[in-house]
């Protein structure tokens, strides 16, 4: 074994003895980290849950083309190979009218609506998806379409993606601004934690620089045990919203499906626990750094 | 080894440790430092052993002037001596094997070798049956022996001692001077500060008074 690693193994244990030579502390500084990042975190998992949501609906505008309700099926096939072949169209899907029946009518309120009228009132509909999507270019769209025959409306629905979209940069913002203020938090309780630390320790951080220790050395196992303590206590934080999400999981199903939607509230991905994970282990390195360097300044 | 040219000594405010004082010692020379309480044995210790600066003067150990080391190059003087502090700085919360292994530790030496010379280093001092024991279950001598069984695991060519034998009774301590002797004759450069100068009668000896060396 070189010694790199004999000194990494030594660190590693001595801080993980010091975890756990001090069971309560170690508890109540996790409880601390855990719910400090717990609330970006759960932030994060909101936001994502709002967005996979709305993925099904998606936040890139789409223009739809109804067709004239007396237009035939052939005046349809001509217009779908007419979008087809439009340089700005990147894509178009055909919504038949009898389709758009089936599907309204699978809706309890708007069934006896629909049943009392003599025929299908939906018409024809093309979904077109333009390649440049800049709120100029797809009015320019919408006008070019309007002057086509056989076609009763075309409709821009971006509006109320873009209002979606522009809240969600809110929200996403929001979390940063939180996580951020939440960080340089958790860097202070560290740093109060491994101050504590090295108060309790101080005749030993003595008695080796005398027998000759670096700084590096006496540092080693207190970056170690800041790492430490940030990593569990970024677990913490994670079982805490684990903990949350399965709470409000039944309750939101039950609310969303008064509202026709199924959805389940996931909690964090494997991406986002990854990163939580890897900044709480950074935030903890980085407060035992700072608070050492304190330390061995003015020793 | 030891080269002390024209060293002051000064705390505030403004009283003099020792002053002008200039000695020598070769590579396996054993030296006493004698003197009353306050003639400035303590700080010469701990000018060599660069705990303390000197206020004027140069300090050499080994060649190099360590009273201008830069705090990085420190730790590399300190691996090479064998220091025994006057509160000899055990540390009560650790074994007896512990408090020796921990100069190994630092040094980064491979555990397995690091715990035989452990091992050894106790069976010199002759606590080799108290290794598990802590500091706090040792007597006075046990624990002087144990601070120097520390100071003599990582084998350095120079050992300090700062009052090895205080508060101990005269038979303990000539047990002591004993271990310190046997070292000097395995070719340690000794240097030991004490009032207990008749323990050492073979040895040089250095006679300070109020900072001055006196003949």
């Amino acid at each position: 074994m070189n010694i790199w690693l004999v000194h990494h193994d030594r660190a590693l244990r001595m801080a993980l003895r010091r975890l756990i030579a001090a069971p309560l502390t170690t508890l109540l500084s996790l409880l601390a980290i855990g719910v400090a990042l717990a609330l970006p975190a759960g932030g994060q998992m909101l936001l994502s849950n709002v967005q996979r949501l709305m993925g099904s609906t998606s936040a890139t505008p789409q223009i739809s083309v109804f067709m004239a309700a007396d237009a035939g099926r052939g005046a349809a096939t001509e217009l779908g190979a007419r979008l087809k072949k439009h340089p700005a169209v990147k894509q178009q899907r055909f919504l038949p009218r009898e389709d758009t029946l089936q599907r309204m009518k699978a809706n309890a309120g708007l069934r006896e609506v629909i049943d009392v009228l003599p025929d299908n009132p939906f018409p024809d509909a093309f979904i077109v998806t333009a390649i440049d999507d800049q709120p100029a270019t797809l009015d320019l769209l919408v006008e070019e379409f309007r002057q086509w025959p056989k076609v009763a409306h075309v409709q821009l629905d971006s509006a109320w993606a873009r209002r979606l979209e522009a809240l969600l940069r809110l929200g996403r913002n929001a979390v940063i601004l939180l996580g951020g203020l939440l960080a340089t938090g958790l860097i202070a309780i560290t740093f109060n934690i491994i101050r504590m630390q090295v108060l309790t320790h101080r005749a030993e951080i003595e008695v080796s620089q005398l027998l000759g220790a670096t700084n590096g050395f006496i540092r080693r196992p207190f970056l170690y045990f800041g790492a430490l303590l940030g990593f569990a206590g970024g677990a913490t934080a994670w079982l805490l919203i684990a903990a949350a999400a399965w709470w409000l999981r039944t309750p939101l199903d039950d609310l969303l499906h008064l509202y026709e939607f199924t959805f389940s509230l996931q909690s964090l991905g494997l991406a986002d626990s990854a990163v939580l994970l890897g900044i709480a282990t950074g935030l903890g390195w980085l407060g035992a750094l700072l608070s050492l360097g304190q330390h061995l300044r003015h020793s | 080894m030891i080269r002390f040219d024209r060293v002051a000594k000064r705390y505030p405010p403004g009283i003099d440790a020792l002053s002008a004082l200039s000695f020598e010692m070769t590579a396996g020379d054993m030296l006493i430092v004698s003197g009353h309480s306050g003639a400035g044995k303590s700080t010469l210790i701990k000018l060599v052993a660069a705990i303390e600066k000197p206020t004027s003067g140069a300090v050499l150990v080994g060649g190099q002037n360590v009273g201008t080391l830069s705090r990085s190059a420190l730790p590399f003087l300190r691996r090479r001596l064998g220091l025994v502090l006057q509160d000899q700085k055990l540390l009560f919360d650790r074994s007896v094997f512990e408090n020796v292994m921990l100069p190994l530790s630092i040094t980064g030496f491979p555990p397995k070798e690091a715990m035989q010379r452990v091992r050894a280093a106790l069976d010199k001092v002759g606590l080799a049956m108290r290794e598990k024991a802590l500091p706090i279950a040792l007597s006075g001598g046990e624990q002087q022996r144990l601070a120097i069984a520390r100071a003599v695991v990582s084998r350095p060519a120079l050992l300090l001692a700062d009052e090895p034998t205080a508060h101990l009774d005269a038979e303990t301590a000539a047990g002591v001077a004993r271990i310190f002797h046997e070292f000097h004759r395995a070719g340690v450069t000794v240097l030991i500060a004490t009032y207990d100068g008749h323990l050492f009668p073979d040895a040089r000896t250095l006679r300070l008074d109020h900072g001055y060396s006196v003949a």
